[in-house]
């Protein structure tokens, strides 16, 4: 399906990556954002905020972040494609919802852009601190997506993606800037509507008495419906059968939760996305996301410069992992460097694939601004040596 | 109107509110004696002479004790999270007005872990009715002290006794903006019922309080005997006073009950204001929000 042309502001801009995400989510069919402000994700909604009463949406500024975040799964439920935006505070607040979400399958957009923490740790410099967070930090089992964009135009597809995404699979979809994407001004190019590609809701179209909201298609997702049409739903956070029932047994559990764990598992190929640059050959792959992977480009170069083969591997979805491509790289590279502003979270996953196989050299940083590329040409260098 | 109750009641079947429960999920949880039941029971009733469009009522519960009954209607219904079933209200009604909405939760639900929720939406005079189920203390895990429970009172967590000073509910929802607050008890079916309806019918932000026994958790703990004793008790000391000042409305540990409708006003509701406000904003560039 084409995106609904009211809003969509088709042509050359020069924008942020907050305002970036806003238009993307109203170009995407966004018509309902529930936030509450904090640095540096506010540009955000309060472009939603200027935008929306001519497009058709309504946003509210919640009292605080668990009421946007449960506001966004109720707006959905009343047919709206709905997100919520926050940072690093927020998104702690966040996290009950994010399995609510999870467990019912509703989908929905989390904006996160990224500070650095923890606590209120420094509100208005980076950090890319939030993502295991973002893959484990409700409770229980469940999937996910998470997206990594490294420009204002990113910030702008990658939100309509993470729609398209939430449709597609009933999940919800974090979107997991930082502070320099958010805040950083380039050139976005937007363009007409029936060049964007907007998923459209898995609206069941079966007979009414045959219905059953979780009884998942082929591709593990089931149909949706929405409050008012008829069916007499019953969506629960408990535990529940295909009907959507609570059982509240080990059979139900064992029934429901793997299924919402390998709809993302199972379907990760399609949608994993990543950039290679020189990654057939090289000796050294850099395994970057978001701004990171902007910084990481000098050293690249520079390396490359001294005649060292160094593949750049760039993270665009980030959850699911590119667990295949990791493992297969490590069975012909000589070692893995990851640069990320923590002290190493996707690191782990990289370690976790190559197994043991190569080295893999973390470049960490305990956040506030990026890394000295320097910095990562050493690790280049010393990766090499074993160090 | 408690004639025109009578008469449906007389003309109903044997069990008049089935049709209005999700009868392929009986039986329910709740404990004998409990009263919550008692109170869906006149939910069922009310949405039987509210007129309304069922495939068009949707309600929202959090957890708990109370926060079981929307699993109990059959209606489009949402079990959320603790305390949150009102933010969640506001995004359903919000991105479709044409529901009517009814949040269904217990007292800690809504008033403690949702406090926040509460005084806000009825600030911002959202389109929806509370229901709230005040048995005084947590059900749920298990008998811990409540915002509500009275002083004196003993819970798990107040094994010695309560000495926090608890809400007066229908104050705190007059002051934050209700345009309609009641007060009943599990005993006051027929007026619990018309409250209902009224309720349902009135445009913004309505809230019930229901005083319901929990025999199993707080009356047997108290040594006020089981629900049937707590009916007993509420009968003789319950007083309507339709219309009083909510702050005369407090409860006291096992003393006077004052039940009533308190309040019945009119305040321009949420997307009323919105729709009116952005019209004089932007004027004909602005299209009417309905969802
Ligand atoms: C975030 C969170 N905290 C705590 C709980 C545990 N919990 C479930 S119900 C409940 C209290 C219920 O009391 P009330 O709302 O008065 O409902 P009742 O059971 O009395 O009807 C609590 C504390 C929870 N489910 N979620
Ligand atoms: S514990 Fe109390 S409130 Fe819960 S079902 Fe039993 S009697 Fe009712
Ligand atoms: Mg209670």
């Amino acid at each position: 399906m084409k995106a609904d042309p009211k809003g969509v502001l088709t042509g050359s801009h020069f924008l942020d990556g907050d305002h970036a995400c806003s238009e993307g989510a109203i170009a995407a069919g966004c018509r309902f954002v529930a936030g509450y402000p904090i640095t540096p994700s506010t540009e955000v909604v309060e472009r939603i905020a200027e935008r929306f009463p001519l497009v058709g949406g309504v946003f509210i500024q919640m009292e605080d972040e668990i009421a946007s975040s449960i506001a966004i799964q109720g707006a959905v439920w009343g047919g709206k494609k709905a997100m919520t935006v926050t940072s690093g505070p927020g998104f702690s607040l966040m996290m009950e919802h994010i399995g609510l979400a999870a467990m019912t399958e509703t989908p929905c957009v989390f904006i996160n852009v990224q500070r650095a923490g923890p606590s209120t740790g420094l509100p208005t410099q980076p950090a890319q601190g939030d993502m295991m967070q973002a893959r484990w930090g409700s409770h229980g089992d469940y999937g996910i997506i998470a997206l990594c964009p490294n420009s204002p135009q990113e910030s702008f597809d990658l939100t309509i993606k993470a729609f398209n995404l939430s449709e597609q699979y009933r999940v919800p979809v974090l979107l997991m800037l930082d502070e320099c994407v958010g805040h950083m001004t380039e050139r976005v190019v937007i363009p007409n509507a029936d060049e964007i590609e907007a998923y459209p809701r898995r609206f069941y179209n079966g007979p009414k008495e045959d219905y059953l909201p979780f009884k998942p298609d082929a591709d593990l997702v089931p149909p949706i419906i929405k409050a008012g049409d008829g069916y007499r739903i019953h969506v629960t956070g408990l535990t529940h059968n295909e009907k959507g029932y609570p059982v509240m047994s080990p059979a139900a559990q064992a029934k429901l939760i793997p299924r919402l764990v390998n709809k993302i598992r199972l379907n990760a190929d399609k949608i994993i996305e990543y950039r290679e640059d020189q990654v057939e050959g090289a000796d050294v792959v850099v395994v970057s996301y978001g701004i990171t992977s902007r910084v990481a480009i000098p050293a690249i170069e520079q390396a490359r410069k001294e005649g060292i083969k160094v593949g750049h591997l760039r993270l665009i979805v980030v959850w699911p992992f590119p667990e295949k491509k990791i493992k297969e790289l490590a069975g012909k590279i000589k070692s893995f460097v990851v640069p990320e502003i923590n002290l190493g979270q996707m690191v782990l996953e990289v370690e976790r694939n190559a197994y043991g196989k190569v080295p893999v050299k973390l470049v960490p940083h305990a956040g506030g601004t990026v890394h000295n590329p320097k910095d990562i040409y050493n690790a280049i260098i010393s990766s090499l040596k074993g160090e | 109107m408690q004639d025109e109750i009578y008469t449906i009641e007389e003309t109903m079947p044997i069990n008049p509110v089935e049709s209005y429960l999700r009868m392929d999920r009986m039986p329910h949880i709740w404990c004998s004696g409990c009263g919550i039941g008692t109170t869906v029971n006149c939910f069922g009733r009310a949405l039987e002479t509210s007129g309304l469009d069922l495939d068009k009522v949707s309600i929202v519960s959090g957890i708990g004790c109370t926060g079981r009954v929307a699993g109990y209607l059959n209606l489009d219904s949402f079990h959320t999270t603790h305390g949150r079933p009102i933010p969640f209200a506001t995004g359903l009604k919000l991105a479709n007005p044409e529901l009517k909405v009814v949040v269904y939760s217990g007292d800690g639900d809504l008033l403690a872990i949702g406090g926040n929720h509460f005084i806000h939406a009825a600030r911002r005079n959202l389109d929806m009715t509370i229901i709230c189920v005040n048995n005084f203390i947590y059900g749920m895990t298990g008998g811990q002290v409540a915002p509500t429970t009275p002083i004196s009172a003993t819970a798990t967590t107040a094994p010695h006794g309560n000495f926090e000073q608890p809400f007066n509910l229908p104050y705190l929802a007059e002051s934050c903006g209700a345009v309609y607050v009641a007060r009943w008890t599990a005993y006051h079916v027929r007026h619990l019922t018309k409250a209902m309806k009224e309720a349902l019918g009135k445009k913004g932000f309505s809230f019930i309080e229901v005083l319901a026994p929990c025999p199993t958790l707080y009356s047997r703990r108290n040594k006020l005997g089981d629900g049937l004793d707590q009916m007993m008790f509420y009968k003789e000391n319950s007083e309507i006073k339709h219309g009083v000042d909510t702050k005369t409305v407090s409860l006291d540990f096992q003393g006077k009950i004052i039940v009533g409708k308190f309040v019945d006003r009119e305040r321009p509701e949420y997307l009323e204001l919105m729709n009116k406000h952005y019209q004089k904003k932007f004027g004909d560039k602005y299209t009417p929000y309905k969802g």
